[in-house]
This record gives structure tokens, sequence and C-alpha cells, in this order.
């Protein structure tokens, strides 16, 4: 065999800089962020693409990638993205949130741009808790998980219950494709990636409103080894947050999408 | 026969969370206990080079964009098997 | 060109469209909306982004991500939903972001009602929202002046990189009258080398208001609190009238300042000295001419319509030189040109205590005058 043979499966994408990233060791944000960056080198969109960071733990997403990013205001990112792709209909754009943000201090301007099928894409990252100001409950905590803010469990009698955002989203005309996946192995992984794929196509043809929920781990706040938690996430929150899609436009399902 | 491929992986971003040593499916990996990255992590390495099939699980997985593999034969590693 | 006759809410959209205005974004609220309807058919018309949002927080974050493109972006509400916006206001200044937004204001507080008020002078000239920052004020005093000041914010707004506020009254919004509108100014539809998008960037344009390192966060401030310096320097504007020999001076804006005028003319008709400082922007305010008018003066009256919130400006510039006198009405009441000649008249025949306190001796009368509704 010769050096030529050799061929690269795996490399850090081009979209990313060389920053190490903030995030705690085994913390799925970076995973995500990756599948992102791999999805729209593989599109060609890298030098077209714009980016809405959140408030929460991925504030400085933008750090990490080499493409142009604004940073919204606590669950606006939303708004602050339908802004731009209005202004400038021909550029990929897309907001980073959390359950935090998008679920709770965001909820309706989530609700609001996804019945307008505003043509953006949301990836949403769901670890059931408020990770960035040190893990309270958060809409998506699970009936009875504690967190720093339910130190009991979550009662729901007096706390509610968990927002399944994906389904919640589902039921609106304008989107055109919403689905859940989850990031606790490596076949989940490519199974989001293919999603986040989907998401960015259908918003390359405009086809309307994409959201991918990804289910993700917060070792640090969960108290637990990252092996642990992608263990928990496993048995805890895929029976409550099933994976799948939850609306695919008929214009989506007939979508065909080139290269990979 | 030497493996079908290897991995590189660098330590300015491993952070040590043993995700990838984890879910390999030919147990190549493992924390390097005796060695520490600028960051203080014991970075993952290749343990049982031999192992490797180049399925890119571990990229997969890692959170930090840390791993390049390669499918094919590391030059120098013509004879299969040593650790480099 | 052809003078037309239109109601102040609609001139302002139309004179928006005319600057170059590519989007924008808003929700219904009265005395506002005609601004909003307007717009919504034209924008579209003329191939443009207008989005009616699902709230004020959700219409000024979009002018939020739109102004990030360094295109023209606006919005446009009444107090309440102004209140709203001061989250997305001070987002807006951390950013160094262009934006004008249109507060046609109305009597407050809460839901108050959709009458003509001047009580957001303090939310949007002293900044209602969180952080050391300035907004743009210019407050027009009829339909034909907030035209020309619509046109003027777009470019100071770019020029800066501020946020310019058009702070009409409802009268203003409402009113119809003769105004001739601007030619269509070329629209730019290519972002600056500055914003996100553009063609001319060189690498990564990351556009966000937080600095996490104390130092800089400071730095930033220091940098946007020097340029507010060069704003204070050139753009200052007001309209002085009767100054020359003026022995009282009336300060009053927008439609306070016209119905003021009305009483000025009156009282130069009885041969009193009356002169009037008409501030057209509020921020920055016009304090040279009032320190230097607080030199040579006997005293001012201070005409609003809210509970004096201008006041507290004037008192500090004016630093109890002469008296300063304060005639306002509040929760949407307008005065009446004698209502302000007898202030006038008060003033001119008064104590001439500089040590007074104008507003308690205003509110005494205007609690004679109206009653505390208990």
């Amino acid at each position: 065999m010769t050096e030529t043979d050799v061929k690269v499966v795996y490399k850090r994408p081009l979209g990313f800089t060389d920053r190490t990233t903030h995030y705690c060791p085994g913390c799925t944000h970076g995973v995500a962020h990756r599948l992102i960056a791999e999805v729209l080198e593989e599109m060609g969109e890298l030098n077209n693409t714009i980016g809405v960071a959140p408030v929460g733990c991925a504030v400085f997403a933008y750090n990490y990638f080499n493409f142009d990013f604004v940073e919204a205001a606590h669950g606006r990112a939303p708004a602050m993205a339908t802004g731009i792709k209005r202004t400038l209909p021909n550029k990929i754009v897309f907001t980073y949130q959390g359950d935090g943000d998008l679920a709770s201090m965001g909820m309706g301007e989530i609700v609001a741009a996804a019945a307008r099928g505003e043509h953006f894409t949301v990836i949403f990252i769901n670890n059931t808790n408020y990770g960035m100001t040190g893990g309270q409950m958060a809409p998506t905590t699970l009936p009875g998980q504690k967190t720093s803010s339910s130190p009991l469990g979550r009662d729901v009698e007096t706390q509610g219950y968990p927002i399944r955002t994906a389904e919640l989203l589902a039921t609106l005309d304008g989107a055109a494709f919403v689905a859940r996946r989850s990031l606790h192995d490596a076949r989940s992984i490519r199974n989001a990636k293919r999603a986040i794929r989907t998401a960015f196509e259908a918003q390359k043809q405009g086809l309307g409103f994409s959201m991918i929920e990804l289910l993700s781990i917060c070792p640090t706040n969960w108290g637990l080894k990252p092996a642990a938690a992608r263990t928990w996430l496993a048995e805890h929150m895929l029976p409550y947050y099933p994976v799948g899609d939850f609306k695919v436009s008929t214009a989506v399902s007939e979508m065909k999408i080139g290269g990979n | 026969m030497p493996p079908k491929g290897w991995v590189e992986i660098n330590e300015l971003y491993c952070k040590a969370c043993e995700t990838c040593v984890t879910d390999c499916p030919t147990q190549t990996l493992a924390l390097d206990m005796s060695r520490l990255t600028v960051k203080g992590y014991h970075p993952a390495h290749m343990l049982h080079p031999e192992n490797c099939i180049a399925c890119g699980t571990c990229a997969v997985v890692c959170p930090d964009a840390a791993i390049t593999v390669f499918r094919g034969v590391r030059p120098g590693d013509e004879k299969g098997g040593e650790a480099a | 060109m052809a003078l037309e006759l239109i109601k102040g809410n609609i001139a302002v959209a139309e004179a928006a469209m005319r600057a170059g205005l590519v989007s924008y974004f808003g929700y219904p609220i009265t005395p506002q909306t005609e601004l909003l309807e307007h717009l919504s058919a034209r924008m579209p018309e003329l191939g443009r982004a207008f989005v009616q949002a699902e709230s004020e927080l959700g219409a000024i974050n979009m002018v939020y991500g739109a102004a990030c493109t360094g295109l023209r972006a606006m919005t446009s509400s009444s107090s309440p939903g102004i209140s709203l916006m001061q989250e997305g206001l001070s987002y807006l200044a951390g950013t160094e972001l262009p934006a004008v937004i249109v507060d046609v204001v109305r009597g407050g507080p809460g839901l108050g009602n959709i009458a003509p008020s001047q009580a957001d002078y303090t939310q949007v000239v002293h900044g209602g929202g969180h952080g050391e920052y300035h907004l743009i004020v210019l407050a027009p005093a009829s339909v034909q002046e907030a035209v020309d000041l619509t046109t003027m914010a777009f470019d100071i707004a770019e020029k800066y990189r501020m946020v310019v506020c058009l702070l009409l009254d409802g009268f203003i919004g409402q009113m119809m009258e003769p105004v001739e509108l601007p030619e269509f100014k070329p629209v730019r539809t290519t972002p600056p080398a500055w914003a996100i998008g553009s063609p001319d960037s060189k690498g990564q344009v990351v556009l966000t208001s937080i600095n996490i390192d104390p130092p800089t966060q400071e730095r930033f401030n220091v940098k946007m609190m020097t340029r507010w310096q060069e704003v204070e320097k050139n753009e200052v504007r007001y309209k002085g009238y009767f100054l020359d020999d003026a022995e009282y001076v009336v300060i009053g804006y927008g439609t306070a300042g016209r119905i003021s005028l009305s009483a000025v003319r009156a009282a130069r008709e009885q041969g009193l000295k009356i002169g009037l400082v008409r501030p057209i922007s509020l921020s920055p305010f016009p304090a040279k001419v009032v320190d230097e008018l607080a030199d040579r003066v006997k005293g001012f009256l201070v005409v609003e319509m809210s509970n004096g919130q201008m006041l507290d400006d004037i008192i500090s510039i004016v630093a109890r030189r002469v008296p300063v006198e304060f005639y306002g009405r509040m929760g949407g009441m307008v005065p009446y040109p004698d209502e302000i000649s007898n202030a006038i008249s008060a003033l001119v025949n008064g104590k001439h205590d500089v040590n007074i306190d104008a507003r308690a001796e205003w509110l005494a009368g205007l609690r004679e005058l109206v009653g505390t509704g208990e």
C-alpha cells in the first residue's frame, strides 16, 4: 500500500474555528455544533450562512463557527432571525437555542415564527435544565427530576408539566419540517445529522419553517459522568421525548437532497 | 495484517470525556493516564492501535471535534500492529 | 411638488419608504396603527419586507436582526408598546446598530388611553432600558416636520450607528396637514462591510452586545459615550421664536410647543416680551441655548403634556439663576392656549423666586382645576 491509498474518513469541519469550546467535557453542545458545520459544509453554504446565538450555554457559539453570527436577547432569536431572513432572503439563517431560551422565555417568538412559516431553521437543544445558570428547572425538566430549583424533584402539581416542543410546533401549518433526534450515541447522532440536513435543505428550497429538537446531556448539572449521563438520557428522556419526525410537509417529503 | 486505519486525537481539543473510549466498538482507545494536556486533561489515545477498523464512531460521538480518522495504512506502519 | 393633505402617521410611513426603508416590523396599537397599515400595503408593493409581529417584543427584535444587516429598518408603536421594546433598544444600542423607531405617545401610565401625551419623554430620552446608552430623539411639531425628520432620522442613525426615535404625540400622528413628500431615494440592498451578510467584510462578522470581561465592557461604554459627545456637538436642533429681546422664555416641544407658540404670539400682541424655545432634538437636548438664555432672561415657563419630565432637565440647566415655572396637562389632556397664557401671566407677574418648587405649585393649581378623582 502507498500513502495515496489513505483516506480521511472524518475530520474537523471547515466551518469551525480553531478555538476550544468552553463546554464541559462530554457536553453534546459540541456534537450539535459539529453536525451543523458538517451539513453546511456538505451543502456548500458555509459562506452564505448567518447564525443566531441564544442566551444560555451556547451564548458564545459564534466563537466556534467561522461564518457570520449575531447574538440575540434571551428567547428572541426567532424574532431576530425573522428580521435577518426577511431582509436577506437568499442567506441561510438558523437559530441555536436551548430549552430555557426557546421553550420558556421565547415561546411566543418561536410559535409565532413557526406559524408564519419563516424560512429559517431552528436547532433546539433539550437537556432538561438551565445549564449556564447552574442547572435550574426548565420547561423541559422531567416530572420528578431534581434540579437546583426543584430540589425535591419537579412536582407537577405545583410546577406543571414538561413541554414537548417538537410535538407542539408540529401542529402549526407554517412548519414544514419538525423532528426530534438524540445525541446520546453514534447511531442517534448520524440520524440527527440527516434530520439537520433535511431541515437546512427545506430552508434552502424555500419550503418553510424547520426545527430539529436535539436531546442532549448536561453531565455537570445532572451530576453524572458523561457515559452515565448518556445512559440517563436514553432511560429517562427518550420515553418522555420520543425521537421521530413530527411534521413533514408534502413538499419536504418530496424534496430531493443532492450530495451525501 | 496491518490495521485498517488509525485516528489522530488533537490534544488541544480533547477534554478526556471518554465518550470515544466508551463507544469504540473495538476497544482501541483509552485515556493516556501518563500524560496531561495543556488544559490538564489525560487525553484519549490509541491504546490498541492494532484493533482500529477506521469506523469513525469515535469521531462521530466526539463533542469537541478533536478526532481525525484515517482509513488505510499509516506510513511506517506497513508491518502492522505496532503503536506509533 | 404639490402639497398633499395627509395624516401624520401615514406621512411618516410614506416618508420612511421614500428614505429607502428596506424592512419594517410592527404591531398594531392606537394611535399609531395607520403607520403600520400603510406600510402593510406599500412595502410588499415595492418588494420590501413587512412583518406584523406577534408583539412589540417580537417587532423590536426583528428590527434588531434586520439592523444587523446594516440596511434600513424601522418599527413604530405607542407608549405601552415602547415600554415592551426597551429590552431591544438596549440591545440595539449595545451592538451599535442603526435603526429608526417611531413612538406616537398616548396617555398613561398602564393601559391609560389613546389620547395625545408627551409622557414618554423620560423613557426614550433618559433610556427605559438597562445599561448606559442614549437614543437620539427627534420631536416634530407638525406633519411636515415629521416627514422631514423621518428622512433625516435614517441618515443620522447610520452616521452614528445609533437608534433614532421619532417622538410624536398622538396629535401629530392623527392630524391631517398639507405636506410635501420627498422624492424616492435609491435603496441600499447590499450590507455594508461591518454588517452580517456583507460581500465586503473581511472574515467573520459577529454582532453582539456581550462583553463578558468588565474592562472590555467599560472600554466599549467609553467609546459609546465619546461618540455621544460627537452627537451632542453635531445634532442639536431647536427652533427659537422671538428670542432676541425676550424677557421671559417658554420652552415646549411637539404639540405643546406648537400650542405654546399661539400663547406666545398672543402675549406679544399684548406687548409682553415673551420668547419660545421649541426643542426638536430632545436627545441631544438643546442645553446651550437654554443655558445662554438663563444668563439674560428673567424666567422660564416649561410647558409639557406630561408631569414635567423635560422640566427636570431645564431645572438642572438653569441651576436656579432665574425662576423656572411649569404648566402641564397629563393623561391625554392637552393644554389650551389660554391656559398657557395664564401661566405666562403668572410668571411675568409672579414672585420671581428661584427656589420655587415649580412642580408642586403647578400640581396645586391643577388639583384645584381638575380634582383628584377621589
